[in-house]
């Protein structure tokens, strides 16, 4: 059972106290992704008292709930009306809140095909660096009605407001699915990335970690002519690879040197780099472990391939995670901050990008 | 172009019950050419409306009368398709259907199909985030649209997103989507492509209510298929349609659900066969499946031709766009059928039911003095009654200056303020389309005076004038 308890006043006030007085607030759900986010400056505020679904209408796909929820419990609450949230969120944690996960703006293994966590959200509400109670979006599909304020909230850890509650389009949960396995070369494994990515396949997974991974998902008819028509072998625990892989519990994730991310165009060759590589999101992901590779040498093949590169979890906490964006861009960064929170007072610092 | 008759076809969009001459109208052929624009426009303080084919419904490109007019139909090149990486890169002028068109060699498509596809550009797309009979399964623009780069007014070139799925930093791509040419003018944009479905199989099922058929709706969904279309049409339309298509219609029924299925042939299979029998498991009076491709067109003729075909049985009609939670619709339906009795207008329905983006047809005659004004007030009565049931204003046609008052029913004054902010942000001082999309908070407070809703008095703070 998920406690249901509305904090919203507290929570409100005391974006305004800080507002007023000028001193920050470091916002936090279960601190289960502070190694991803950073530890922002000022006083704690805790969203864990903040509980509850809020709403949640199975024939409508569509659920909200408040901010401190855990993410684990909402996933059950999902699973008992045979739904799930196509994002495939990692938890990183068993304190992970539902607000953290949208903060945090990470996806699972199935993003490429279930959408990210900004691809979900339909309508929020928060409070701003004035202490503002706000809502954007709503509990429908389709809504053009002002800026998509909403999905902004979606990766920004809390910058621009603290969460109060997230509406999300949720999915059905695939009647049948199965995983096959390859043995092959990284570049093999691109090639049939590429091609069986290009042709309408019920896919939700397809990753590299030494062998190619797939995994189909749907009517239990689709999924077998799926199967047939890629061969390959079945591993004996499809369920722990993919777990693995979102929850970065998967061997590769527990070696030596800095962790980087990767976001790229899932075709393109990046071998200029040193270091152990995994690709997830049928190539738009790319894990290298690296002692060898440096920031720089990263940043310039990511941006060259037309993504871009992030230290994902590093040995030197102080070190650079992103590359600067252009001048231009990060002006506009600091601009959209100041709008949301003039004063300054939400997880200062955290937004490497726009401070 | 500064003439009248030049400027004549550029005084409004489709949304043709308002017109403006712009000042003068542009048509730049290169990215450094709206750059000059735009910079000479800032550093004068003249207002500047972007136009791509001028299809909008919400008179969102209408332009301003003492400012440029710039329109980006020059801007149609497809500039490159990526199969591997499953992306096309496109000028902002390039119409959403021929992206499809050059991507089919590929066996790859993209996805948001607005009824207006054959016309509308890309670069309008992203500004409305438009949407079509695809949504529910494929998403809307902002879900397709991988990189945008805009200039702002001030002439600066900015690239929002990337070639990946993701970027550093805040999502200003999705603000940008939906933002109605307030914040920048786009200049190009890179879209996602979809492998082509190896097969779409449609099913036709006729209704003795409209409850009926809606909870039919939530009975699929329910049921854990997700249709590439879910679409309803009511017994008015119905009628006009058969009249003017002669799809085979079953004109005798309350209402009529089309629910397609798409993908690889033993999925659609599957997922049609489920799917028919929870229609008739709600109570459907017949279910027809598509047996060829010359019948699934057929199926669906008489729905994408639901408007024209509207068009015919009345000499005017006004198409609403407002969204609402999918369990409200027999409800709503209801309401708006008392609503239309009350304002002595026959309103036809005809919507994407999968998402509850409704679109009423008002129909009136303009020659009659007074049935515009009526036909107005009753579109604003009913997006208010779609507020009221949780849903909003505007599902895929935009706020242009259409629904300006409506949104004042939405939103309060301290979401009004931080659009502003937002805006401010890209544009302070307010030069792009100006007027569109975000009412002031002033206009909010004298609307506010004479519509109470739901006994909430919006912008309670703001003096009454
Ligand atoms: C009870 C408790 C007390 C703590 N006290 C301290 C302390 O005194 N000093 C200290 O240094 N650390 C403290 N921490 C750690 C602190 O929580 C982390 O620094 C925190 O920022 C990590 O994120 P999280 O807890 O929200 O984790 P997640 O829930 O995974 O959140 C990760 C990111 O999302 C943001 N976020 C989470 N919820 C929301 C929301 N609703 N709206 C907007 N953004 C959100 C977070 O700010 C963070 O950027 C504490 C943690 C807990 C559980
Ligand atoms: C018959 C018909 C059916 C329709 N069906 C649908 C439908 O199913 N779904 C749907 O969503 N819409 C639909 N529409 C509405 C319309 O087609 C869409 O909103 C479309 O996206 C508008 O594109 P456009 O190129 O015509 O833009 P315009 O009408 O020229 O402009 C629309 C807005 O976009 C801005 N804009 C245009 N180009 C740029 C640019 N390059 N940079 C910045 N701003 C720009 C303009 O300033 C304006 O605010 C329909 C319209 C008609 C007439």
């Amino acid at each position: 059972m998920i406690r249901d308890n509305d904090d919203s006043a507290n929570l409100a006030g005391r974006a305004l106290e800080a507002c007023v007085r000028g001193e920050p607030l470091r916002i936090h759900g279960g601190g289960s992704k502070t190694f991803y986010s950073g530890t922002g400056e000022g006083r704690a505020l805790s969203t864990l008292a903040h509980t509850g679904i809020v709403h949640y209408e199975p024939t409508e796909l569509v659920l909200t709930a408040r901010s401190g929820t855990p993410l684990a419990a909402i996933e059950a609450v999902l699973a008992e009306s045979g739904q799930m949230l196509g994002f495939e969120p990692p938890h990183f944690g068993s304190g992970a809140t539902w607000g953290g996960t949208v903060a945090c703006g990470l996806s699972g293994p199935r993003r490429p095909w279930g959408g990210g966590v900004r691809d979900a959200v339909l309508g929020c509400r928060i409070v701003n660096g004035r202490g503002e109670v706000l809502s954007f979006g709503g509990q429908v599909m389709k809504n053009v009605a002002g800026f998509d304020v909403s999905r902004l909230m979606a990766g920004a850890l809390g910058t621009l407001g603290l969460l109060l509650e997230i509406s999300v389009k949720v999915l059905p949960r695939p009647e049948c699915e199965t995983t096959l396995c390859f043995d092959c070369s990284s570049v093999e494994a691109q090639e049939r990335m590429i091609r069986w990515g290009g042709v309408g396949l019920p896919l939700t997974g397809m990753a590299w970690d030494g062998r190619l991974h797939l995994r189909l998902a749907g009517p239990a008819q689709a999924v077998l002519a799926a199967a047939r028509r890629v061969g390959g072998d079945r591993p004996v625990a499809p369920e722990a690879l993919w777990n693995g892989l979102r929850e970065q519990t998967h061997h590769f994730f527990s070696g030596e040197g800095d962790l980087w991310r990767l976001s790229l165009p899932p075709a393109v060759d990046i071998g200029s780099l040193s270091g152990d590589w995994l690709i997830d999101w049928g190539g738009a992901q790319r894990w290298l472990r690296t002692a060898v590779s440096g920031p720089d040498a990263v940043f310039a093949a990511a941006r060259a391939a037309g993504g871009h590169a992030r230290l994902f979890r590093g040995a030197n906490s102080t070190a650079t995670r992103c590359a600067p964006l252009a001048p231009a861009l990060a002006a506009l960064h600091r601009r959209v901050k100041a709008a949301f929170d003039p004063v300054g007072i939400l997880n200062r610092g955290l937004c490497q990008e726009a401070s | 172009m500064s003439a009248p008759e030049d400027l004549r076809p550029f005084e409004c969009d489709a949304l043709s019950a308002y017109t403006v001459l712009p000042w003068i109208a542009v048509l730049p052929e290169t990215v450094e050419q709206v750059r000059a624009v735009l910079r000479l426009c800032h550093s004068q303080k003249v207002p500047v409306v972007a136009r791509g084919a001028g299809t909008g419904l919400s008179g969102g490109a209408l332009p301003v009368a003492e400012g440029v007019l710039l329109s980006l139909a020059k801007f149609n090149r497809i500039l490159e398709v990526d199969p591997a990486n499953r992306l096309a890169r496109v000028q902002p002028g390039v119409r959403n259907l021929a992206i499809s068109e050059a991507a089919a060699p590929f066996g790859l498509y993209y996805a948001p199909d607005p009824s207006s596809q054959v016309a509308c550009t890309i670069g309008g797309n992203v500004a409305e985030n438009s949407g079509g009979v695809h949504c529910l399964k494929y998403g809307l623009t902002v879900h397709n649209v991988l990189q945008v780069t805009l200039l702002t007014i001030e002439g600066e070139l900015l690239t929002l997103g990337s070639l990946g799925l993701d970027s550093p930093g805040y999502d200003l791509l999705a603000v940008i989507n939906g933002s109605e040419g307030l914040l920048g003018v786009i200049v190009e944009v890179v879209v996602k492509l979809l492998p082509a479905p190896e097969t779409a199989r449609t099913l036709l099922a006729a209704f003795d209510s409209i409850e009926a058929a809606g909870k039919a709706v939530a009975g699929v969904i329910g049921a854990g298929l997700l249709p590439a279309g879910l679409e309803m049409m009511d017994k008015l339309t119905l009628r006009a349609t058969e009249e003017f298509v002669h799809a085979g219609y079953p004109v005798d029924a309350a209402a009529v659900v089309l629910c397609e299925m798409d993908g690889m042939a033993e999925q659609v299979e599957a997922e049609i066969a489920q799917a028919r029998a929870v229609l008739a498991a709600h109570g459907a009076l017949e279910v027809r499946e598509s047996r060829d491709e010359a019948e699934r067109r057929k199926f669906w003729a008489g729905r994408k031709a639901a408007f024209p075909a509207v068009g015919r049985i009345a000499p005017d009609y006004y198409c609403i766009d407002g969204t609402i939670p999918r369990k409200r619709l027999a409800e709503v339906l209801g309401r708006i059928g008392e609503l239309s009795e009350q304002f002595g207008l026959a309103v036809g329905n005809v919507f994407h039911a999968g998402d509850g983006n409704l679109h009423p047809l008002i129909l009136y005659d303009a020659s009659h003095p007074g049935e515009l004004e009526r036909a107005e007030a009753l579109g604003e009565e009913i997006l208010t009654l779609c507020v009221e049931v949780g849903g909003t204003v505007t599902g895929e046609h935009g706020v242009g200056i259409e629904k300006l008052n409506p949104m004042c029913v939405q939103f309060g004054a301290p979401e009004l303020r931080q659009f502003h902010s937002l805006k401010a942000v890209f544009d302070a001082g307010g030069l792009l389309n100006p007027g569109k999309a975000v009412p002031t908070l002033a206009r909010c407070a004298e609307f506010g005076r004479v519509h109470v809703h739901g006994g909430r008095l919006r912008c309670p703070e703001l003096e009454r004038f």
